[in-house]
């Protein structure tokens, strides 16, 4: 034997011969045995497709359905901010809103509609029609008067069945005009105006210009005499308005809460009390929570099915493909290349499923949204994160098959032909 | 100093200093207990480079078991097993497994040729698992079907092709990655005549270019064209004299020239 034989000899003993697959050749050599059979390839895929896709679909649809909820919540009361002054000492109010309070929240970005409402103190003084002298009947009520800056009406949603609203006219000049709820009005008999009704608020006479149908906030307007602040300032002695109604834009409430008292009063904001919807998307989670636990079971059960629709798969293919197993051993192949070949298919396979699953629920949900003229909600990860799903399901469901796979001896695989 | 690396494995039967492609010394192989049935009885084996040796034997004989261990797919259970020199019987899965992808080019009844990919992929496949870079793998691998006559095949499905087009593919395979040798377990059983005919050309070239080939077989006329022959019966191996002199192997060999199977005829007639 040569000095060079030796050598060689002496290294092959020092450093046996590893098998070695490059990744690249393992992943291009997968991709041909799955494009050999793209049929199965496709239906072995379509339980983790079907499951993918109902996470995703579940998971959008309860956060569009979660949004649509909140949406119509949002609507109303995630849109109402009422400022008023805190209660001091012996029950008076602590401070006083200034008399341009619908002007200073006017400006705020964000705020729709404003207008002040106070309570005014008519000192016991009864309320009554001009007209009707009735014997049998009541005529003199206790009704209770507000009194509303013209901006009151756009903020608590009014809407007229009669007549007019007043103007900033009306209360600058302090006309002696009344608008009545609907409540109010049947109480008085007053169901028109076009006949210039009058009433008595005590001596004084008042005329009726509106008569509300109905109203979305402070609902206790129906049954009230609502003056032009001007007119109850001078008539009642009112000292200041009593609240601020503010309507925001959705989403601005919390803004605005914060901003209105600094606006109204800004050496002493805290002295204000606001009153303001909770967090729009606390109450969006909240109500998401209950929705998702029940979506997201279905979901993984679908998964469940589809991984248990890989394995069963893979496996057969483990037990079609034996004499390849063979082939490929006495081609220098070890047995973690065996089962690397084999996770690596079904890690593919899910990952395909994955992406599909995702781009089928994403369908649904815009589809399904469509219809129902929603706006389609989904958080940006999901389906970004569906395909790694799909690839985690098929890496699991693949993982006994390629055990098994590797686990084949050489010489029984070889008897089993191709 | 460093010296040149010399390629040290044989060039030709004659090459004087290379050890015995195979040396298998006081080999037993026994299968099951209780008891057990023994396959292969202390046998003793040499090969040397270049040489073709057939090995005959009925069914059941061990002449199977035998190729596995030769192919080291299987591990005998007592007796020492050199391939060019180095001992081999010692060896873990691993190195079992790259020796098997570098050095042994395997040639089966069935052929074992994946039906969904072309001839060409196919015979790339044995480059997989033995690290070569994959810069250069076509060629290499058209390189090996022109061996074997079947480059205008490279681009077909083995289903397209005949029985024996199919088993010269599968050879085509085999001589990728450049083996010391070519273990080949009835390699014409599949076939019918013309064919087998084809496949013994590539055969003959083969080892005429210094390949050595071990083929077990049922077929006398392997055993003709092999340029030793062994015999198995019960696990007990024993050579045989010589096989045919040339002029009847010629003879024998005539009617294939006109045969529809494309082989290397050309080269060694």
């Amino acid at each position: 034997m040569s000095t060079s034989d030796q050598a060689t000899t002496s290294s092959r003993r020092s450093n046996p011969p590893r098998p070695r697959l490059r990744p690249r050749d393992l992943l291009a050599d997968c991709l041909s045995s799955l494009s050999a059979r793209p049929t199965r390839g496709a239906l072995t895929v379509l339980g983790t497709v079907i499951g993918v896709a109902a996470l995703v679909a579940t998971l959008g649809l309860s956060k569009t359905a979660g949004n649509q909820i909140v949406g119509r919540f949002d609507e109303l009361a995630a849109t109402d901010v009422n400022v008023s002054s805190k209660t001091g000492r012996a029950g008076l109010a602590a401070v006083s809103l200034p008399w341009d309070s619908e002007q200073r929240i006017g400006r705020l970005n964000g705020v729709s509609a404003v207008g002040t409402l106070s309570d005014v103190d008519v000192k016991g003084q009864l309320v009554r029609a001009v007209p009707l002298n009735d014997p049998q009947g009541q005529t003199e009520f206790q009704l209770p008067v507000k009194a509303a800056s013209p901006g009151l009406y756009a903020a608590v949603r009014a809407t007229l069945s009669a007549g007019r609203l007043p103007d900033q006219g009306h209360s600058d000049r302090a006309d002696r005009v009344v608008v009545i709820g609907s409540n109010a009005a049947e109480r008085l008999h007053i169901n028109r105006v076009d006949n210039q009704p009058a009433i008595y608020i005590g001596e004084r006479l008042y005329v009726v210009i509106g008569i509300l149908a109905d109203v979305q906030r402070q609902p206790a307007l129906l049954g009230a005499l609502i003056i032009p602040e001007g007119t109850a300032r001078r008539e009642f002695g009112l000292t200041s308005p009593g609240s601020a109604q503010i309507e925001t834009r959705i989403g601005a409430a919390t803004l605005i809460a914060n901003q209105a008292p600094v606006a109204l009063l800004p050496n002493d904001p805290t002295l204000l009390r606001v009153t303001a919807p909770p967090e729009p998307r606390k109450v969006r989670s909240a109500v998401q929570s209950d929705l998702n636990i029940l979506f997201l079971l279905l979901g993984g059960v679908s998964l469940l099915v589809g991984a248990i629709g890989i394995a069963n798969v893979t496996l057969v293919s483990v037990l079609e493909r034996v004499g390849e197993i063979g082939l490929r051993r006495a081609l220098g192949a070890a047995r973690r290349h065996i089962a690397f070949q084999f996770l690596v298919e079904s890690t593919t396979l899910g990952l395909a499923g994955g992406v599909l699953g995702a781009a089928l629920g994403t369908l649904v949900v815009v589809i399904a949204s469509a219809a129902h003229t929603w706006t389609p909600v989904l958080e940006p990860w999901v389906p970004f994160a569906a395909p790694l799903v799909g690839g985690v399901i098929g890496l699991v469901s693949g993982t006994y098959p390629s055990v098994r796979a590797a686990m084949l001896e050489p010489v029984e695989a070889l008897r089993t032909a191709l | 100093m460093t010296r040149p690396q010399i390629d040290m494995r044989p060039i030709g039967r004659h090459a004087p200093v290379a050890p015995p492609v195979i040396e298998l010394r006081g080999i037993w192989r026994e299968f099951g207990s209780d008891p057990p049935v023994v396959a292969l009885r202390d046998v003793d084996l040499q090969v040397l480079p270049g040489e073709w040796l057939a090995i005959l034997g009925p069914s059941g004989s061990g002449k199977s078991t035998l190729l596995n261990i030769i192919g080291l797919l299987d591990r005998p259970d007592r007796g020492a097993y050199l391939l060019e020199g180095e001992d081999v019987s010692s060896l873990g899965d691993l190195a079992r497994a790259a020796v098997r992808g570098q050095r042994i080019g395997f040639v089966f009844q069935a052929f074992h040729l994946l039906p969904h990919r072309s001839v060409l992929e196919n015979v790339m496949l044995a480059e997989l698992y033995t690290g070569q870079p994959r810069h250069g793998r076509r060629e290499r691998a058209m390189t090996a079907l022109e061996h074997v006559d079947l480059v205008d095949r490279a681009g077909f499905l083995p289903t397209r092709l005949s029985g024996g087009q199919q088993q010269r593919a599968a050879i085509a395979r085999a001589l990728m990655g450049e083996p010391s040798l070519l273990l080949c377990d009835e390699p014409t059983g599949n076939l019918d005549t013309h064919s087998a005919e084809g496949v013994l050309d590539v055969f003959s070239g083969l080892s005429r270019q210094g390949m050595t080939l071990v083929v077990i077989t049922h077929n006398t006329e392997v055993a003709a064209r092999a340029t030793s022959v062994a015999h198995i019966v019960d696990g007990e191996l024993s050579m045989l004299p010589k096989p045919p002199a040339p002029q009847q192997r010629a003879a024998d060999v005539m009617p294939m020239r006109f045969g529809h199977e494309r082989g290397l005829d050309h080269e060694h007639l």
